[in-house]
């Protein structure tokens, strides 16, 4: 019954949450939205006391049933190892406790928050980890379904679906994200959990949040006969039953093992204190538990265009060069982001942003320093006044809300011009396209000799309207180098 | 017209569209051919009531329904103006095959037709029967400044002969005549003496009949006009349709009325060629209740089929040009061609009445004609503009936030904008150079519309409702 419950409860979740990674339209966000806010890491980063309080409190009062119906990177792994069940039932065993592991990657996973190594908590977060397939893997699926309805949408001359691009945006993503699935996938389907109750900073944090739940798998001694299926069938390997006791720093509170007993001696039931680690070992996790947030809270706190063709026949379209991305000297981020360093010391890389953006323009950065932490770009859009979606996603505060009217007053960059490409000197045409299109209203055409009112004219950028969103940039006809580009600001201004 | 599919509705239909393929697969179910087979209940088109117009100069009996070879199809079953693809020369042949049967006698060309492939695949279709029993008119299509020279020009003639695969021309015009005004009257025809060229070869009998297709500016049509002592001028081609008869200026102020220029011709005893029966397609594809009002006089004759009757009604018109890629197309005009029925006073006051209901409509007069293209920095102009004019017909423009049906609108707009036409090739694009407008033979403000549509497409996606 309870094992049903976690069941039915983890398939809702996961659903939802690779909802807000597929969607593209907006309409999951708007009702699950909070889904991703929920997540324990994100919520923390964000320094969302009352989700943290809340997760604590479960976790007291529960075990780590957070690890069971809550974290998508979780269920994930159940279904690998439920796919392994078919092959052989009962395969796991009771394993000790790799304390020095956990205990070592938490205090990794610490120190790179804050020292701000983004890469490195991008790679241990596990929500991050499971957002990053959701949206390089399964979204382009996703995508590609979606067309194929909205082609047959447009035999039937209905608007209810548009087709949307399917393009890679990093490639480093990408095999971050396949190798992160093959790793655990083989993890799951042969050991369960062993990612988990190793390597998970967020498993190990709740871990021993947990041994002091009020409700626990209890093993009732006299009626246990030590047959050992238990063991043999809990997929965090944390049953030793020739002890009779469980591990539940490790129990991820399944409800694996009340089923399978025959005997009915394991129960969901209050707890009765039966430490298994050291006195040691306590000591150190909470001490390291202590620091995590110590740390985390502190570092949250302080932290050439085609040349015109001369007209011969009708009909034709002219060929069009891709735009290429010009170098930018700082990363361009979104408005609430405050500049690439806020965002850097909070993002974790979970590409919900990225998934959401609608216009072509996040996609995951590949300079070490930011890896897959969002940037933007301008070749395929830019990004629309209308739009704030980035910050409305974002779970943990790297890119924190804003409104339409307030992001028409946050400068994320400005535009320069390049002499060499304007469309205007090197073809000859009037042009004008970007000033035209400019929702700042920062750039005028003048004349491009000052001493000849008639001569071509060519625009000039006022920096302190432009707001770096880039429809200059995107709408310039010069290809594949714009002649007008955005470039970041370290830190974002504000009008 | 259901546009307004929503998403439950569409996946219902799908649903019952997998259904009912499913049920035709049924074994036993024998059927399908005896339905296909019921869609042709309409008789079969006769091959020997076609109705001819004698031209009064030459005594030439020409069918009164032209075949217009701007848009062959292609292999890919598009309009050769459209896309890249080759144009399909056996189509072509049975189309061509078809229409002689039927008594069709005049095609018309253009070595600009086709992105310059029309001349040859019409040459091939028509050597295949014998010289004299067709008409073809080709034309001088020397717009670009390098061909204004009077060698380039007479080089662009021969070649004309050489595709067309003969050795005298029927029907000769000097292409479009009145784009670009007075000026590029004299650059092109009469400066560089290749209007006396052109005499001259009539003269030889290497051309038969020597006129001009008309576009534009009026002062070059009443200035060649009142020389015709002199040019001796043996047909003109105009625009004509019911909308142009009266309106023409209201669809676009430079544009002069059809009533006008057909006057002018028939007091002078020019037969008059019609081109854009149809308003480049806009007659054939007319808003709802013009649709509904056209149908509920004649069911079974088709939109199109009025205004062909009313460009051919006029007796001083020698023969109507349509641009048919379709065989659907062919058959359509054919049954209403073969014989003509005129209308009478009553169904031309309709007709009138019909184009003043249009005209409310304000849609951009864009014909399709594909002249402004390739535009140097890669839009794709007629299929914004017709997008635009199609949302226009099907009242998917909003009128503002306080419409009731904006939500609706909007999404119709924007979704149907991205497939018409490729992000990168849409209005936002335009950077207002200028190079397309001169080729408008509507004289359409490219720019400028193409700005308007930009403005209008920005309010749309900046209103997003969340």
């Amino acid at each position: 019954m309870l094992r049903k419950l976690r069941v039915t409860l983890a398939v809702i979740s996961i659903t939802l949450v690779t909802l807000l990674f597929l969607d593209f339209s907006g309409t999951a966000h708007r009702w699950f939205g909070w889904m991703a806010k929920i997540q324990f890491l994100p919520a923390l980063l964000a320094l969302n006391a009352g989700v943290v309080v809340a997760l604590i409190a479960v976790t007291l009062i529960f075990g780590r049933v957070y690890c069971s119906v809550i974290c998508p990177l979780g269920i994930m792994q159940d279904i690998f190892a439920r796919l392994g069940r078919t092959r052989r039932k009962y395969r796991y065993s009771y394993s000790r406790a790799l304390t020095w592991l956990r205990l070592t990657m938490l205090a990794v996973m610490a120190i790179s928050i804050l020292l701000g190594i983004g890469a490195v908590v991008a790679l241990l977060a596990p929500y991050s980890a499971y957002g990053r397939i959701a949206q390089s893997l399964l979204a382009p699926l996703w995508a590609l379904g979606n067309n194929l309805l909205a082609a047959m949408a447009e035999r039937a001359d209905s608007y209810a679906f548009y087709s949307v691009d399917v393009w890679m945006r990093s490639g480093i993503t990408l095999a971050v994200a396949a190798a992160t699935l093959a790793v655990l996938a083989v993890l799951a389907w042969r050991n369960g959990r062993t990612y988990c109750n190793t390597v998970c900073p967020v498993g190990t944090v709740l871990g021993y949040v947990a041994r002091f739940s009020w409700l626990k798998p209890v093993i009732d001694t006299t009626r246990c006969n030590a047959c050992g299926l238990c063991a043999r069938n809990c997929k965090a390997a944390c049953i030793d039953s020739k002890t009779h006791t469980i591990d539940y720093t490790r129990c991820v509170t399944c409800m694996n093992c009340i089923d399978t007993c025959r005997h009915g001696a394991i129960s969901y039931a209050r707890r009765r204190a039966t430490a298994t680690s050291s006195s040691t070992t306590r000591g150190k996790a909470t001490d390291a538990q202590r620091r995590s947030f110590i740390v985390t809270s502190a570092v949250v706190g302080a932290a050439a265009a085609l040349r015109a063709q001369e007209k011969t026949v009708d009909g034709g379209l002219a060929v069009l060069a891709d735009k290429k991305i010009p170098h930018r000297n700082t990363p361009i981020v979104p408005a609430g982001a405050h500049g690439w360093r806020h965002l850097s010391a909070h993002c974790t890389a979970c590409q919900l942003c990225v998934a959401a953006c609608p216009n072509g323009v996040l996609r995951p950065a590949a300079d070490p320093a930011r890896l897959m932490q969002p940037e933007a770009s301008y070749e395929r859009g830019y990004c629309r006044p209308e739009c704030t979606r980035c910050s409305q996603v974002c779970p943990t505060g790297a890119i924190q809300p804003v409104t339409r009217e307030e992001k028409t007053a946050v400068q994320v960059g400005h535009a320069v011009w390049v002499r060499a490409n304007c469309v205007p000197l090197t073809d000859g045409v009037e042009c004008g396209n970007c000033a035209r299109h400019c929702p700042a209203g920062a750039i005028q055409m003048v004349a491009s000799d000052p001493a000849d009112e008639k001569s071509v004219k060519i625009p000039v950028v006022n920096d302190a309207r432009c707001i770096g969103c880039g429809a200059c940039e995107n709408l310039c006809p010069a290809r594949p180098f714009s002649a007008i580009y955005v470039e970041g600001h370290e830190r974002h201004h504000n009008i | 017209m259901s546009k307004n599919i929503d998403r439950r509705e569409f996946l219902r239909r799908l649903g019952i569209g997998a259904a009912a393929v499913a049920a035709t697969r049924l074994p036993g179910c024998t059927r399908a051919s005896d339905t296909a087979g019921a869609y042709s209940a309409q008789e079969p088109i006769p091959t020997d009531s076609m109705t001819y117009r004698t031209n009064p100069h030459s005594g030439d009996k020409v069918s009164l329904l032209g075949y217009g070879c701007m848009r062959w199809p292609t292999i890919a079953g598009t309009s050769a103006r459209d896309g890249e693809d080759t144009i399909d020369q056996e189509e072509v042949n049975r189309l061509v095959d078809t229409a002689i049967a039927h008594g069709v006698n005049y095609f018309d060309t253009s070595p600009a037709y086709c992105k310059g492939k029309s001349e040859e695949a019409t040459g091939i279709a028509l050597a295949r029967h014998p010289r004299d029993t067709y008409f073809i008119a080709t034309k001088l299509s020397n717009f670009a400044t390098p061909t204004w020279s009077r060698e380039a020009s007479v080089a662009m003639y021969r070649d004309s002969l050489r595709k067309l695969q003969t050795d005298y021309i029927d029907y000769m015009l000097l292409h479009g005549i009145g784009m670009g005004g007075m000026d590029a009257l004299k650059g092109r025809y009469l400066d560089n003496g290749v209007l006396d060229f052109l005499l001259a070869e009539r003269e030889a009998g290497r051309i038969r009949n020597l006129g001009f297709s008309y576009h534009g500016d009026v002062e070059v049509f009443d200035y060649l006009l009142a020389l015709n002592d002199r040019y001796k001028w043996d047909f003109v081609q105009i625009q004509l349709n019911y909308v142009d008869w009266r309106h023409a200026a209201d669809v676009n102020p430079r544009n002069t009325n059809a009533e006008y220029l057909y006057g002018e011709l028939e007091r002078r005893d020019i037969p008059a060629v019609i081109m854009e029966p149809l308003l480049g397609g806009r007659l054939a594809s007319v808003p709802d209740h013009v649709m509904a009002r056209l149908k509920q006089c004649e069911p079974e004759r088709s939109v199109a089929s009025w205004a062909f009757r009313f460009a051919g009604t006029h007796p001083g018109v020698m023969t109507v040009l349509s641009g048919m890629t379709y065989m659907e197309h062919l058959q359509d005009n054919l049954r209403t061609f073969c014989p003509l029925k005129p209308l009478n006073e009553d169904e031309m006051q309709f007709l009138y009445d019909t184009a003043d209901m249009m005209m409310q409509y304000p849609t951009i007069p864009c014909n399709d004609c594909k002249y402004c293209m390739p535009c140097p920095y890669g839009l794709d102009i007629p299929a914004t503009l017709l997008h635009y004019n199609k949302c226009v017909n099907e009242g998917n423009i909003p009128s503002g936030l306080q419409d009731a049906d904006y939500a609706r609108a909007r999404r119709a707009y924007l979704v149907g904008y991205d497939r018409a036409v490729p992000r990168e090739r849409q209005a936002s694009h335009c950077i207002g150079c200028g190079q397309c407008a001169p080729h408008c033979p509507q004289q359409i403000d490219i720019p400028g519309e193409l700005h308007r549509i930009d403005r209008f497409i920005e309010s749309l996606r900046q209103s997003e409702s969340v």
